[in-house]
């Protein structure tokens, strides 16, 4: 039995309901993407191709509530919200569950040529771009990215126009609060027009207290010409939290487009990378580190296509599972026949700390094309025993120098965030991690786990 | 010199998997004095740094070494530095994404916690820092960089005694420090051991060559051969090293 | 100036475009048919099929049974469709599941085997006429579904080597055979190995005693002639407590228009401190340059190192075949115990191969090590495919990975598809991958030296798979180097 048929049996008797609180332009892609899961059936389950370890079907068969009423939530979370990347940014906005919820001092320090709003009000201000951004960058046929799709009545909508460059980075939280079983269906699409330039920072917590809850979020970002878009992500969620995330993005000529995904605490989290270069003369950069212990499984698939010439790529994915977590990582390179001059290189390391620890890696290429250079290494192992010798050799003790050198795996992950503030806070959240401090934000009055 | 030891190795044996590499090392060292061991390849000698450093690569199978009262053997590595053992590694190890502060900082941090110590303030750490470096020319740029990554031969070996410098040991054993340094390196490094060097503290020389010798000046010179002590002598026995060779300590050994 | 660095491009240019036209289009020199009579059953399978192979090779009831089994579990199946290849389904009802050479009563001596059969080994390079041949190498020459001559046997029983077509160690060994066939590939392990399992025809048979080190190689070389037919030998080698072998096997078909069935099973047991090398040169009929016709080759491959410190390797050199399925695969059961890999894959024209291995640790200390070579030309598709597999009570073992593909003109396609499993914190795995057309430096470099760009892609392309080539016992080195000269024919010199 699948368990995509609840979601499908959910939606056909309540379409009425989610298509009155949504927007035109998600309503539109709704009978396509039922169509397409209708196709395909089920969701993917363990041991199917590309999902060895993780069973995407087994992520979304408990029995849980979908806020399809558009319930009004608890405001407070919202206001009591503070940062836990300081001195960041004052561009925050929050989504609680799956409602968007725009600081004042968002509202208030936009630039002109920068829109960051719910879907529903882009509906209103700007529905041309909502019709043709939406759900275009996103790649099919995907269960995942169809049934959010299905199901989405709302999002958040990150707009740059035409060579506009913003300095500050736009920060986007979304927090799990809930007294029972919820499932959020997230959605965020980043558009950045030509010559434009924006970072972004995306951090999902889970609040204490809540129930069990699943996060569904599709982000697409669309990176027009020459445009630079940065993309940094950080889960410090819980035990209870699972994560479906679908990351989908085009790149056009001239553009560049950065992205780092950390997994610092979490229950279950899949994370599918997918990034299309559409245009010549591309930059692209795909990091992402896996911080895993007790029970955590965490699993990143990225999928990165050159179908243009002159692309350049580099992908660094790092992990370091204790105890009894579980971690895959899938990353396939393909260069498109025709696509001259790619240049794209992946790699993947891994330590594994004890022996409950699972780690399954599967680097892919698929090239097409005789005038390329790539490579993959992958490799899965312990901490150097030499550097840890001459380490006790100075004084340092063993525990504490295991520490420094799994802090120090992960420096080259950090380093590839271009903000400096940002990157500096990522180490600190790294170091305090192996620490074995709950890397949580102290700072942040919202009591995350 | 005195009548106090500060090191007596008794007998020592160790093997690395299964095979016997020393077979019962003697060896007294007392404050203020030092030692150069030197042997042809293959005899033991990094196998013994090793070994009283505390290299989990190596098992003893015998003997006992007394380090000032404390029985070494029983200690960890970093209970070793912390007692004063200091280890000037061959082949100084390269330790990507852990920069030279971070990792002086926690080496001499660790240490005054030993000692029940308050940990060193960041202003007092950076003046011993650029005390420090002054000893063997170090350069400032290095201290930012990573531990040993892509410094020169010369480099990692200056940066060894800076270390040492910096952690002030009783005894230290200099394992082939002047492999692989052209005769300026060598001069700033044995220059700096000199410096470092006290009536309270001694230090072993490892060396293939007399070369070392010229600079750090050894009051006892032993022979290892195939894994044991087979000769000891004043600094005379090096220049007769380097005149005959070893083949005349093999032929005797056979 | 510019003008005359435009032309000098330009030849350059169509010189590398003929280049591959050449490498695209060298010829296939084993594609001759053998002229005799040939029985074979009519086409299709079900299970009086499978009683009449076995009838006719006058097997025993337990074997029949084995195939039946096999038969059975076959039907509830269906083919695997995983691998990178565009495969058309097979109808496996319009085989012919065994086809003989007509002899009289088995060849007893070599006068008996028929001449045609004695000339088209010869033709192959082949001797089966022992004075004729290679000292130091035993042969066993499987014509379609049969063996037709096993050299060296009496030279080699004075050891206690058996090595002799599977039919006859069904006949005079059936303890060992039952032992050991199936308990390394299982009738159940996959859809082709099930098939194989219930119509397989012949292939051969080592056994080496405790403490023996075969003092020749062994060879068994498999030949299509008939139209209409599939082959599905079986291959069974067990070396026993520390012994050694090496093992070469070899193959070659007719060109055809149609697609032909090659499915066969190799099973390796390796018992303490024994060593196993397997070779295989493979060069089945590829098909013609628009891809019609070629053997499918399925196959499995798979060895067990259930002995402590007993160590198996695999080395291929793949050149032919319409379609390659293969993982030559090593089961490390015994502590210490090492597998390797060693490949080298060339396609070309419409060729698709999806290789590789796996390398399954079990046990403590256990080692192992994959050089993979892919070489891509014309509009193939070249596919490395591997598992390494590290399981909790393998402490301390090690794998290291290496595949290379090299792209030979901008329609042929290269890809890496490896699969680690970690499952042990003192396990280091490394896996290195690229992919990268032959560099326009080197060439330069060697032009400079007045070396023709023909003759720099062979020497270059050589020296690629070199490291592959060199684990080839010495004869059979020679024959793969020629088979790569003639597969990438115009570019080596």
């Amino acid at each position: 039995m699948n368990d995509l048929d609840q979601y499908i049996d959910l939606f056909s008797a309540n379409r009425s309901t989610v298509e009155e609180h949504s927007p035109a332009a998600l309503n539109a892609l709704r009978d396509h993407a039922l169509a397409t899961l209708q196709q395909l059936g089920r969701l993917p389950e363990k041991g199917d191709e590309g999902y060895e370890k993780t069973s995407v079907n087994d992520m979304f068969a408990p029995d849980y509530g979908v806020n399809i009423n558009r319930m009004p939530l608890p405001v407070d979370v919202a206001a009591s919200f503070r940062c836990g990347v300081p001195n960041l940014s004052t561009l925050l906005g929050v989504v609680v569950n799956d409602r968007f919820v725009p600081t004042a001092t968002l509202k208030g320090n936009l630039p002109e040529g920068v829109t960051v709003c719910s879907f529903s009000e882009a509906a209103e201000k700007m529905p041309d771009i909502l019709q043709r951004y939406y759900g275009k960058v996103m790649n099919t046929p995907n269960a995942h990215c169809a049934l959010n799709t299905l199901l989405a009545q709302d999002g958040v909508l990150i707009h740059l126009a035409e060579g506009v460059r913003l300095d500050k980075a736009i920060q986007i939280v979304d927090i799990f609060k809930s007294s029972f079983p919820l499932m959020a269906v997230r959605r965020m699409l980043v558009v950045a027009e030509a010559g434009a330039k924006v970072a972004v920072l995306k951090c999902d917590h889970t609040q204490a207290g809540s129930e069990k809850c699943l996060a569904s979020e599709v982000v697409e970002i669309h990176v027009g010409r020459n445009a630079e878009v940065e993309w940094y992500d950080i889960e410090e969620s819980d035990a209870s939290t699972s994560r479906m995330h679908n990351l989908c993005v085009c790149q056009q000529e001239g553009s560049q487009f950065t992205a780092c995904a950390s997994t610092l605490t979490n229950g279950t989290t899949r994370n599918e990378f997918d990034v299309k270069i559409e245009g010549d003369h591309t930059h692209t950069r795909l990091s992402g580190m896996a911080i895993g212990s007790d029970t955590q499984h965490i699993d990143n698939a990225s999928n990165l296509r050159h179908l243009a010439c002159h692309g350049h790529s580099d992908q660094l994915f790092k992990y370091v599972l204790d105890d009894n977590a579980t971690a895959a990582f899938g990353g396939s390179i393909e260069v498109a026949h025709g696509a001259r001059f790619v240049e794209a290189f992946q790699t993947n390391r891994n330590i594994l700390a004890s022996r409950g620890a699972r780690m399954h890696t599967k680097p892919q290429l698929l090239i097409y094309n005789d005038d390329v250079k790539c490579s993959h290494g992958a490799t899965t192992g312990q901490l150097d025993a030499k550097a840890l010798f001459y380490m006790q050799t100075r004084g340092i003790p063993a525990a504490e120098a295991r520490r420094m050198l799994m802090q120090a795996f992960m420096v080259d992950v950090v380093d590839t965030i271009a903000l400096e503030p940002l990157r500096d806070r990522l180490r600190h959240l790294v170091d305090r991690r192996f620490a074995g401090e709950r890397a949580g934000c102290r700072e942040c009055g919202s009591d995350c786990r | 010199m005195s009548d106090e030891i500060l090191l007596k190795v008794t007998d020592l044996r160790a093997k690395v998997e299964d095979k016997e590499i020393l077979k019962g090392i003697n060896l007294t060292v007392r404050p203020g004095e030092v030692h150069a061991i030197m042997g042809p390849n293959g005899s033991g000698k990094s196998t013994l740094s090793s070994v009283l450093a505390g290299n989990p690569a190596f098992t003893v199978t015998g003997g006992s070494v007394d380090f000032h009262g404390i029985d070494l053997l029983s200690l960890s590595p970093e209970d070793r530095s912390h007692e004063g053992l200091f280890l000037s590694f061959q082949y100084p190890v390269e330790i990507p994404g852990v920069s030279m502060v971070n990792f002086m900082r926690a080496a001499v941090n660790a240490k005054r916690e030993y000692f029940h110590e308050a940990p060193l303030s960041a202003g007092d750490f950076l003046k011993l820092m650029r005390q420090k470096r002054a000893i063997v020319e170090l350069d400032n740029k290095l201290a930012s960089r990573s531990v040993n990554e892509g410094f020169s031969g010369g480099e990692k070996k200056r940066n060894e005694i800076f270390q040492m410098a910096v952690l002030e040991p009783r005894l230290s054993i200099l394992d082939e420090t002047d492999s692989g340094l052209d005769i300026d390196a060598l001069r700033v490094v044995a220059g700096g051991v000199n410096q470092l060097k006290t009536s309270r503290n001694a230090t072993i020389v490892i060396t293939h060559y007399q070369r070392l010798l010229d600079y750090i000046k050894p009051d006892f010179v032993h022979v290892l051969y195939k894994g044991r002590i087979v000769r000891t002598g004043g600094p005379e026995l090096a220049l007769e090293l380097e005149e005959k060779g070893y083949d005349w300590i093999k032929e005797e050994n056979l | 100036m510019n003008q005359d660095n435009d032309k000098i491009r330009n030849s350059a240019e169509t010189d590398e475009a003929a280049l591959i036209n050449e490498v695209t289009e060298g010829d296939y020199k084993y594609g001759f048919v053998t002229d005799i009579d040939t029985e074979i059953i009519p086409v299709g399978l079900n299970e009086d099929v499978v009683r009449l192979i076995s009838k006719k090779k006058g097997e025993p009831e337990w074997m029949l049974d084995f195939r039946l089994k096999a038969f059975r579990y076959w039907q509830t199946l269906t083919p695997p469709k995983w691998a990178h290849l565009n495969m058309p389904d097979i109808d496996f009802q319009a085989i012919s599941y065994y086809a003989a050479p007509v002899k009289k009563e088995g060849p007893k001596s070599l006068d008996e085997v028929d001449p045609e059969l004695i000339k088209t080994f010869d033709k192959l390079g082949i001797p089966l006429q022992e004075q004729k041949q290679l000292t130091g190498m035993a042969v066993d020459a499987v014509m379609d579904s049969v063996s037709v001559k096993t050299t060296h046997k009496e030279a080699l029983a004075e050891k206690g080597i058996i090595f002799c077509s599977i039919s006859e160690a069904v006949r005079d060994y059936p303890d060992l055979v039952k032992k050991y066939l199936g308990s390394v590939v299982s009738y159940k392990d996959n859809f082709y190995a099930a098939l194989n399992s219930a119509v397989f025809s012949d292939g051969s048979f080592v056994y080496i005693p405790k403490g023996v080190r075969c003092p020749m190689e062994l060879s068994t070389y498999f030949r299509i002639n008939a139209s209409g037919t599939g082959q599905f030998e079986r291959t069974l080698i067990v070396a026993d407590d520390d012994s050694y072998v090496s093992y070469l096997e070899g193959c070659t078909a007719p060109m055809r228009d149609e697609n032909q069935l090659h499915a066969a099973i190799v099973e390796i047991v390796v018992e303490d401190r024994a060593e196993v090398k397997y070779s295989t040169v493979q060069n089945w009929y590829a098909g013609d340059k628009d891809g019609r016709g070629g053997i499918y080759n399925l196959v499995t491959k798979r060895g067990l190192c259930r002995g402590d410190y007993s160590k198996l390797s695999w080395t291929q050199v793949e050149t032919g075949s319409a379609i390659t399925w293969k993982y030559p695969s090593c089961v490390l059961a015994g502590r210490g115990a090492t597998g390797e890999f060693y490949s080298v894959a060339v396609t070309r024209n419409h060729q698709q191969a999806d290789t590789g291995t796996k390398m399954i640790h079990l046990a403590p200390d256990t080692r192992s090590t994959i050089v993979s070579k892919g070489i891509s030309a014309g509009f193939s598709e070249n596919s490395y495919r591997g598992l390494v597999k590290i399981t909790p009570a393998a402490d301390g073992a090690r794998n290291y990975t290496q595949c290379d593909s090299l792209l030979l003109g901008s329609n042929c396609g290269a890809h890496t598809f490896p699969y680690v499993d970690v499952m042990n914190p003192t396990a280091v795995v490394e896996h290195e991958a690229t992919t990268s057309k032959i560099s326009e430096d080197q060439i330069f470099y060697c032009n400079q030296r007045g070396i023709s760009t023909e003759e720099a892609v062979g020497l270059i392309v050589n020296g690629y798979a070199k490291e592959v080539m060199n684990k080839l016992p010495m004869e059979f080195a020679v024959e793969a180097q020629r088979l790569l000269a003639i597969t990438l024919e115009g570019s080596v010199g």
